[in-house]
């Protein structure tokens, strides 16, 4: 009788690991096949002089050479201080996106409304985005322009033109696009508070900012972390928004890594440097999240 | 009964006006692309047009020189069979992973995990010399097989998945039923709400992708909406109107399926990444 189970059990334990292999396995072999073998191609031709179009033959294996050039291209060392001033944007955003959350949560009418306005650069796309922001920004006749000057401004910045300019104007733009993500985090991180907390605080007499600081905010930080880290992750991937919207320019003003990596991929064919690049980009964004990781026990709560 | 504070109804008020601050773009956007090219950056701002120009407009952004209607076409096939692919990919792993117990399950769900960290650029170059080994650069094919090694969907479905009693399933399978029936008859109707939040974000990416198309496609006939509207904006220059009419039809779809699909998406945003 025992012995019978015992086959049973065996049986289907047998059968459970066929199954779980036939689940898992189409989107295993995908993220093998597109993500991960690729990532380590990339850290090979990193390592070598080459252009992927030529052929394998010509293929030459150059050492650390990628790397150390990366260190002394000025246009590269350029898009990467580019990228860090954009990081300015993450807090900004998440900033303002938890103010308007905990205002709308807690004290307007039409939610819904409020998130589906806020939302809506979030999900439209990036080149309508783009184009959208190129005639709004237009320094003679663009609208922004038209009302700065209506009110006096006589000398307006010429914003995507004007190569000092143009980095503050992506980012307008950026902060546009992205708050409403922010917010919708917010909205349901705010949503999971329990009430008694506040109810507990009204008994102690404690005021709406005392409430706000002491009760809100501590427990939105698994939202403020989550938040960071796909912010911090997300500016450096920025790519369509910038591709369409300034190409880099002017005068490479708005460069940042991965615009680099396609010019030098898809255009000047540096199919090496170009992963070194690529490669560079991903330690960078793992190191900032391991940083953050090690941080967050810090001033996380759970 | 709720009853109306007049606190509320005032910052109602003011945070609609910041509302509608923030949408102005839009707004902008849509009133351009109804009236003809001269009035479009008249100042002041003529929000509702003088002289309406919408038919000719629209007309000549769906039947003009750009094949528009073309672009308009690829996009919603590969963004149905990418979303479709996407989902059934990412909900049998999902449940793979969640709920059938086998050796190396921890190993292969941390692989996965592992490729969310890769900036999607940094695999470009290998990615378009498999894509031309494996015959499939410059078809759709690539674009669709691309979008589903996406693996957010995965994560989101794990999470529904693990919050699904194992009692339910087990007396599915106590009464005959084999994985696959357990799985699309009984769990899956049960995480519908990751299923719809796992949909319209694959949907919205993919509709909106720009940099997938620019470098996998080189016929025109195949382009996506998002690469003609960019050679629609180069080939129409200075046509603002039309340009923002051409706009205004790529988003319009986007915002119909996310005002219905609100809830879900933050419901199961809230669900696969807060609560961590």
């Amino acid at each position: 009788m025992s012995q019978a189970v015992e086959k049973r059990t065996r049986k289907q334990s047998y059968y459970d690991a066929w199954a779980g292999y036939l689940f898992t396995a189409p989107m295993v072999i995908l993220t093998l096949v597109l993500t991960a073998i690729p990532i380590v191609l990339s850290g090979i031709v990193s390592f070598t002089d080459w252009n992927f179009i030529a052929g394998l033959n010509t293929i030459r294996f150059v050492g650390f050479d990628n790397y150390a050039n990366l260190f002394r291209d000025d246009d590269f060392l350029h898009s990467m201080r580019n990228n860090f001033t954009l990081l300015a944007i993450v807090p900004v955003s998440m900033f303002i996106s938890l103010v308007l959350a905990a205002i709308i949560n807690k004290a307007a009418y039409f939610k819904s409304f409020f998130k589906v306005i806020y939302f809506m650069p979030f999900i439209s796309s990036f080149v309508a985005v783009a184009i959208l922001w190129r005639v709004l920004f237009h320094p003679s006749s663009g609208p922004i322009n038209g009302f700065l000057m209506s009110i006096g401004i006589e000398h307006p910045p010429m914003w995507l033109a004007d190569p000092s300019y143009s980095l503050i104007s992506v980012m307008i733009i950026m902060l546009w696009a992205n708050l409403g993500f922010d917010m919708i985090i917010y909205m349901a991180g705010l949503q999971n508070i329990p009430n008694d907390l506040y109810e507990a605080a009204d008994i102690d007499g404690a005021s709406s900012i005392r409430k706000f600081f002491s009760v809100t905010l501590p427990l939105l930080s698994p939202t403020t972390f989550f938040l960071l880290i796909t912010g911090i992750v997300g500016s450096f991937r920025a790519f369509d928004l910038i591709m369409v919207l300034t190409g880099g320019g002017p005068a490479g003003s708005t460069d940042v890594m991965v615009f680099e990596l396609y010019q030098n991929a898809f255009v000047n064919l540096k199919s090496g440097y170009a992963s070194a690049i690529g490669i560079m980009l991903l330690f960078i964004i793992l190191a900032i999240t391991l940083i953050q990781w090690v941080g967050q026990k810090k001033w996380v709560n759970y | 009964m709720k009853t109306i504070r007049l606190d509320r109804v005032l910052i109602t008020i003011v945070m609609g006006a910041v509302g509608i601050l923030f949408v102005m773009p839009f707004l902008w956007m849509i009133s351009a692309s109804l009236k003809p090219e001269l009035d479009v950056l008249a100042y002041p701002i003529q929000w509702i047009p003088k002289t309406w120009h919408a038919v000719e407009n629209y007309k000549e952004v769906w039947a003009g020189e750009v094949t528009f209607s073309l672009y308009y076409w690829n996009t919603i096939v590969v963004t149905v069979l990418t979303t479709a692919l996407s989902l059934l990919l990412s909900c049998m792993a999902a449940y793979g992973f969640a709920k059938v117990k086998f050796k190396g399950r921890e190993v292969l769900f941390l692989l996965v995990l592992t490729t969310f960290m890769i900036p999607t650029q940094a695999t470009l170059v290998p990615q378009f010399i498999i894509m031309r080994w494996m015959q499939l650069f410059d078809t759709h094919l690539s674009l669709i097989l691309l979008g589903s090694s996406g693996v957010i969907g995965t994560f989101l479905l794990r999470q529904f998945f693990m919050g699904i009693n194992n009692e339910v399933l087990e007396s599915a399978r106590i009464d005959g039923a084999n994985h696959w029936t357990t799985f699309s008859r009984i769990a899956t109707p049960l995480v519908a709400p990751g299923l719809a939040t796992a949909m319209i974000l694959r949907f919205v990416f993919t509709w909106n992708d720009y940099q997938n198309p620019l470098i996998f496609l080189r016929s025109d006939r195949l382009f996506t909406l998002q690469l003609g509207m960019k050679k629609f904006a180069d080939f129409n220059g200075e046509f603002y109107s039309l340009i923002m009419a051409a706009s205004v039809s790529a988003i319009l779809p986007l915002l119909i399926i996310f005002i219905f699909g609100q809830k879900y998406v933050i419901e199961g945003v809230a669900s696969g990444s807060v609560k961590g």
